[in-house]
């Protein structure tokens, strides 16, 4: 007797829309017998990570402040990814638009500039993101080079830059040494939407980003083109879509989304400029991506989902003394089970007799 | 001559775990699976085996942990994507993202200890020869062991009638069923060839790289043992000039940061990265007429019966 796999005659839209929710019921199921492995109780744990940041107003606005870059970042990702180009290097991307961004607050610190400031801040931010997201996508297109590896590395570039500059030429000289640069102006600053809380402005712009793709995906011709390409080549190319045109525009579309996350989590929460702003949110936004089913609502939920966790994970660790990596455990088993229950929209499981099959067929 | 003899040695040492885990990636790839998880199973490979080390006291027993903490990792992957027929460029991202939580984990309890590293060989009046005496002859283990590994994959791949098989598996999944031999079982195997190298090379750096265990050890060297075997066109000759030739780039970066040369020493370790980049770009382009890449390699298979 053996378990094997057999293709389903059509995709199963039952399983489509419960695959998420199993993925998360086994996780949550992991995790209880990870924490009980660890030695915490398993109840208050979970308490700690799903519950009691839903309970306080302060939380509830950190979870928005987290999905935020999550979700935007997550929405680049899923057009690269339905258009069958792979770009996981948006942590690269999200720093180097922080940078950029950062230029402009640093050069205007302590002058006189106007409201100007903020709006080029995004602005630079997106275009530097979607620069760098297009060195991979032309390495791609132009070379054949694989865009897996090339925007991967460039994270670690991206990673080494902010660091020389926090610590070179940007550093903050009444910083007593601290590797940052001074605190933005309150021009340079995204605004706060409740005075005295912690949501900003960049959640509004989250939500546009959304409705955007939204739109993009499922009106537009060229998100049809985009769907198209990833899912039938070939009928892409009678179709006379230009599949290269179409990785150069999702890689920089996800790219100036990345960069636009990174200066907006600069400029909102953080409020200068410092090595480790972000704890990896352009690889969490691969896991938004996909639980999310790369369709922009699936996309939002996860996203508040992930950024859950994120909190959660904070909260635990003050509470209950669980290290912070079991956060990085619980995201990567969640993206197992989300890939793994995704599998039976096209697949299902056969119970196969192989002794008996043989038997027939010879007799 | 002291300096060149350090400097060769420094490159050995560094270009080891990235030959053993491209090693095993190569195999991998060749029966017609990618697996993007090479880093996560280093990071949990170096975790396990600096504590597989620091409890016995031995590495011999530490790199075996680490073997078998890559196999298991990679077990993960072959049940997702071999049995599951899960994308496996997803599934080697989730391996990765989770490997580097688990390593941190497991390594917490661990980071600040230090152990004896691995001993190198002593041969009397062999390994005293200037220049190549302690290049040839005054090693750790693994550095040995890479070298026998590489050999060993090379003919295993070339030379034997499995070799060849698997090779068929990654070129063409559909006619190597035709045939009648098992290519998910022959895939599993590879996979899991593969998740013990990088478990073993992760575990070099805390073993003989350097004596202690500290969370995201192996900064992207799974990525670039990646970017080796596409270096190498699938073949096991030039992923040996490869890997000691990212080793270089690595230590000249680091012996430039410490002559004083003028450059900013973050500009100097983004080096081997741009390397990387630069390497593919102009490998990529110099291959006209199709790819050297196994033909199914990245491809779901699912058999029917």
């Amino acid at each position: 007797m053996q378990l094997v796999l057999e293709k389903r005659t059509e995709r199963s839209n039952t399983i489509a829309l419960v695959s998420p929710l199993v993925a998360i019921g086994l996780t949550i199921v992991t995790m209880t017998i990870l924490f009980a492995v660890l030695g915490k109780n398993p109840l208050l744990a979970l308490h700690a990570y799903f519950i009691a940041p839903l309970t306080d107003s302060y939380s509830l606005q950190e979870i928005a402040v987290k999905a935020t870059p999550l979700v935007m970042i997550a929405i680049g990702l899923a057009l690269c990814y339905i258009a069958n180009a792979w770009n996981i290097g948006a942590e690269g991307q999200f720093l180097i638009g922080a940078v950029a961004g950062s230029w402009i607050a640093v050069k205007t610190q302590g002058t006189d500039a106007g409201v100007w400031v903020l709006p080029a801040m995004l602005v630079l931010a997106a275009a530097a993101g979607a620069l760098y997201a297009l060195i991979p996508a032309i390495c791609r297109v132009r070379f054949g080079a694989s865009e897996i590896l090339t925007s991967l590395m460039l994270v670690y570039v991206a990673d080494l830059f902010l660091d020389y500059l926090v610590r070179g030429p940007w550093r903050d000289p009444n910083g007593f040494n601290f590797p940052t640069t001074a605190e933005f102006d309150s021009v340079a600053t995204v605004p706060l939407l409740i005075e005295g809380g912690r949501l900003h402005l960049g959640s509004i712009i989250a939500l546009l980003v959304v409705a955007a793709a939204a739109i993009l995906l499922g009106r537009t011709i060229k998100g049809f083109e985009i769907r198209v390409v990833g899912a039938a080549p070939r009928a892409a190319r009678f179709g006379g879509f230009n599949a290269n045109q179409l990785i150069i525009l999702t890689f920089a579309v996800s790219g100036a989304l990345a960069g636009l996350a990174g200066i907006i989590e600069v400029a909102g929460p953080v409020g200068h400029l410092q090595p480790g702003i972000s704890p990896g949110y352009g690889f969490t936004a691969i896991i938004v991506a996909f639980l999310g089913r790369l369709n922009p609502l699936g996309i939002f939920i996860a996203g508040l989902f992930l950024a859950l966790t994120f909190i959660g994970g904070e909260q635990a660790q003050i509470a209950m003394k669980i290290p912070l990596d079991v956060t990085k455990v619980f995201q990567g088993i969640l993206l197992f089970y989300v890939l793994a229950c995704d599998s039976f929209i096209l697949y299902r499981f056969k119970l196969v007799f192989p002794n008996r099959q043989v038997a027939r067929g010879t007799g | 001559m002291e300096l060149v003899e350090a400097i060769i040695l420094s490159v050995l040492a560094a270009s080891t775990p990235l030959l053993i885990a491209a090693t095993g990636e190569l195999v991998t790839e060749r029966s017609g699976v990618l697996n993007l998880g090479v880093e996560g199973m280093m990071i949990v490979g170096a975790a396990c085996g600096f504590a597989g080390a620091w409890l016995t006291g031995s590495i011999f027993i530490g790199a075996l942990f680490g073997m078998v903490a890559g196999t298991l990792m990679s077990l993960i992957f072959a049940l997702m994507a071999l049995g599951l027929a899960v994308n496996q460029v997803a599934t080697g991202l989730a391996l990765t993202i989770f490997g580097i939580g688990l390593s941190g984990l497991i390594g917490a309890g661990f980071v600040g200890e230090r152990i004896t590293p691995a001993a190198h060989l002593a041969i009397p009046g062999l390994t005293e020869i200037p220049l190549i005496g302690r290049v040839l002859f005054g090693e750790d283990a693994f550095v040995y062991f890479s070298i026998v590994l590489i050999i060993g994959v090379w003919w295993f791949l070339y030379r034997t009638r499995a070799g060849l098989i698997l090779r068929a598996c990654g070129d063409n999944h559909v006619s190597a069923h035709a045939l009648g031999y098992p290519v998910l079982r022959i895939r599993t195997f590879a996979v899991m060839f593969g998740g013990a190298c990088a478990g073993l090379a992760g575990a070099y750096l805390p073993l003989a790289y350097t004596p202690f265990f500290i969370p995201g050890m192996t900064a992207g060297r799974g990525w670039i043992a990646l970017a080796l075997v596409v270096f190498a066109s699938w073949r096991p000759g030039r992923l040996v000039v490869g890997a000691y030739l990212f080793g270089a780039v690595t230590i000249l970066q680091l012996h430039a940061q410490g002559w004083g040369v003028g450059i900013p020493s973050q500009f100097m370790s983004a080096l081997p990265y741009l390397a990387t980049v630069i390497v593919l770009v102009l490998l990529s382009r110099a291959r006209t007429g199709g790819s050297t890449a196994p033909a199914a390699l990245g491809t779901v298979f699912v058999p029917d019966r």
